[in-house]
């Protein structure tokens, strides 16, 4: 039998990450998620993986670029700033279709803003992050136990799309304690015959991003294009709650989502028809599934910690089949299930 | 019918685009025929820099990447780590090294990672066509120092080697240039050395290669070669900066 422990959730993104498979850590401390680089720099160790902590979050995203393209499971967290720095790794990641696992335990900005919870990295983790026209995989887990499982499926992601793929938590989520069911450590991984090893017995590998000859990087751009295509049509991940007779949804990702569910039971109490949709998989986004839920007569609140960014999302999902708003926090604000219900009530 | 010349296996039979004169033909050369005298071409694995040199997977015959401009090695780093029995190597320009990538060469020499680094200083920002570099000598004209190179408001030429020396994990930095028969073959004796360490797990090694730039330099291919000899090694004295082997 599995059993759970009861672990953080920076612990858990490490672990997770050890039972992937991943065996090269590469990190600089930021925090809210410095216990996950302390956790990798023992642990690691103990599975005979490697750790650095490298000079800057720049160094550590193309160290991560080269362990995976010489054909290993690699992985780098951060926290807001750090992810900024590591845009252009993840561009290049993508440029070059390198699987690799990064974690964002976003805290508030803009600027060096604080260390407290916030959702402000949504656009930047959905759309793209760097320079060029490429998306990445971003999960937004809302327990501990997701954190865990999602960064163990992200590693699997990554390599069967040869693409990036980000978790986006934040500080409550990094720091909070709670029982986990863990994984098995993973045997056999995926063969990269794509890998550079050395060319012995084969023609040489290359492994680049630059495609100077006109209408080849078209070419390559319109291939990323319908790889994504694919990723959208398969791993799109979401969860209703109340779908069937409530006639006002709250829509909330990650621990906001923890923080809508409160106010739905208090709303159901009180006799309110109130639902939660929450979108785990931001990238691809699951656009027809609240559209699909989406009817004249239902109201939608759309509940972030930032000023309002999976809400265009949510617009692009519903248009006016519904009516739609918005209730946020910035800044490191963390909305209360009162807070929320008091909204719902105002609409 | 002996053969006593010919194509390293190393190199492939792509026509370069480098300008006449330029000095990379002559260092991706070397590095091949290094790579065949050591049989090490199926365990070689390249990392081609931005810069002039950013086809060298074109000219290359073994496992090439390429990483974003001055990142060389920290990516380095990363697949040696993952393979350690491998040969790694970095190519790098001086902007590369010592201007956008200054924080990566400086902590993957400190940690002492066991990889080999082949530095092209032509002082100047090749592919970009001309303007300053990190290793641009004092009144050199360039794009961005019209009238030479002025300490006052731009700073003086780093010294790669010399600054890497202080490191402790550093184990071979030797310069040597690109300027006339003899030191071409000094310069592959160099680098055979540095692969040949690597080999023999003995830690970081980087050589720098001074080497023409006509184009840039606004000056014939000829002319670049004595400037190399009577200009640069002055700023750039050439010889082994440290051997702990
Ligand atoms: C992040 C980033 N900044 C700037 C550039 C533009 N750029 C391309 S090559 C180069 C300079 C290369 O000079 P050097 O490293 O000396 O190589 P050389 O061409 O002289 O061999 C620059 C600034 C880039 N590609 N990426
Ligand atoms: S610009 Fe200079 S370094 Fe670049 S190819 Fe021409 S001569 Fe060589
Ligand atoms: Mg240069």
């Amino acid at each position: 039998m599995i059993k759970k422990v009861l672990i953080s959730g920076n612990e858990a993104v490490g672990e997770a990450a050890i039972r992937a498979g991943c065996r090269y850590y590469f990190g600089y401390p930021i925090t809210p998620q410095n216990q996950l680089t302390e956790y990798m720099s023992w642990r690691m160790r103990e599975v005979g993986g490697t750790f650095i902590q490298s000079e800057s979050e720049l160094a550590a995203i193309n160290m991560v670029f080269g362990a995976s393209l010489a054909g290993a499971r690699a992985m780098t967290s951060s926290s807001s700033p750090g992810i900024s720095l590591k845009q252009e790794g993840i561009s290049y990641l993508a440029g070059c279709e390198l699987p690799a696992v990064i974690i964002n335990m976003n805290r508030a900005g803009p600027g060096l803003g604080n260390i407290t919870p916030s959702q402000s990295d949504y656009f930047q983790a959905t759309r793209g992050g760097g320079h060029g026209d490429y998306r990445t995989i971003a999960f937004g887990p809302s327990s501990i136990q997701e954190l865990f499982d999602l960064t163990y499926l992200a590693f699997d992601l990554a390599d069967k799309y040869r693409n990036p793929a980000l978790i986006l938590g934040d500080a409550i989520l990094a720091q909070v304690m709670e029982p986990v069911k863990l994984k098995k450590i993973k045997k056999r991984l995926p063969k990269k015959p794509w890998a550079l090893t050395g060319c012995k017995g084969r023609k040489p590998n290359f492994i680049r991003s630059l495609y100077l000859t006109p209408g080849v990087l078209e070419t390559h751009n319109w291939k990323l294009a319908a790889k994504y295509k694919k990723i959208e049509e398969r791993e799109i991940r979401y969860e209703t709650y109340y779908g069937a007779d409530s006639n006002f949804f709250l829509v909330a990702y990650g621990s906001c989502a923890r923080i809508a569910m409160g106010a739905v039971m208090e709303g159901r109490k009180e006799g309110m028809k109130l639902g939660l949709f929450r979108p785990i998989s931001l990238w691809p986004f699951p656009y027809k599934a609240l559209e699909k839920l989406a009817e004249k007569g239902k109201k939608f609140l759309v509940v972030e910690m930032n000023l309002g960014q999976m809400f265009d999302d949510v617009k692009i999902a519903i248009g006016n089949k519904a009516k739609i708003s918005f209730y946020g926090r910035p800044g490191g604000g963390v909305p209360t299930p009162k807070e929320i219900l008091k909204e719902v009530k105002k609409r | 019918m002996k053969k006593v010349f010919g194509r390293p296996k190393s190199l492939t039979t792509e026509k370069t685009i480098y300008c006449p004169g330029c000095g990379h033909g002559i260092a991706h050369r070397l590095i091949a025929e290094v790579i065949d005298e050591l049989k090490i071409r199926e365990k070689t694995i390249g990392i081609a820099p931005v810069g002039c040199a950013v086809l060298a997977y074109d000219y290359w015959n073994f496992d090439v990447t390429e990483a974003a401009h001055g990142r060389p090695p920290a990516v380095a780093t990363g697949i040696k780590r993952v393979h350690p029995d491998k040969i790694v190597f970095t190519y790098q320009g001086d902007g590369d090294i010592a201007a956008i990538g200054t924080a990566e060469i400086v902590h993957a020499a400190n940690r002492g990672e066991n990889i080999t680094v082949i530095f092209i200083n032509n002082a100047v920002y090749g592919m970009t066509k001309g303007q300053m570099a990190p290793t641009t000598i004092l009144n050199q004209k360039t794009t961005t120092t019209r009238k030479g190179r002025n300490s006052q408001s731009d700073g003086y030429p780093i010294k790669v080697c010399e600054l890497l020396s202080s490191l402790e994990g550093t184990t071979y930095l030797e310069r040597v240039a690109l300027d006339s028969v003899p030191h071409i073959l000094k310069s592959k004796q160099a680098i055979k050395k540095s692969f040949r360490n690597q080999l023999e797990k003995k830690g970081f090694s980087l050589v720098e290669l001074l080497s023409p730039c006509p184009i840039n330099w606004g000056l014939s291919p000829q002319e670049s070669l004595r400037w190399i000899k009577e200009k640069m090694t002055l700023t750039f004295p050439l010889g082994v900066v440290k051997d702990k082997t």
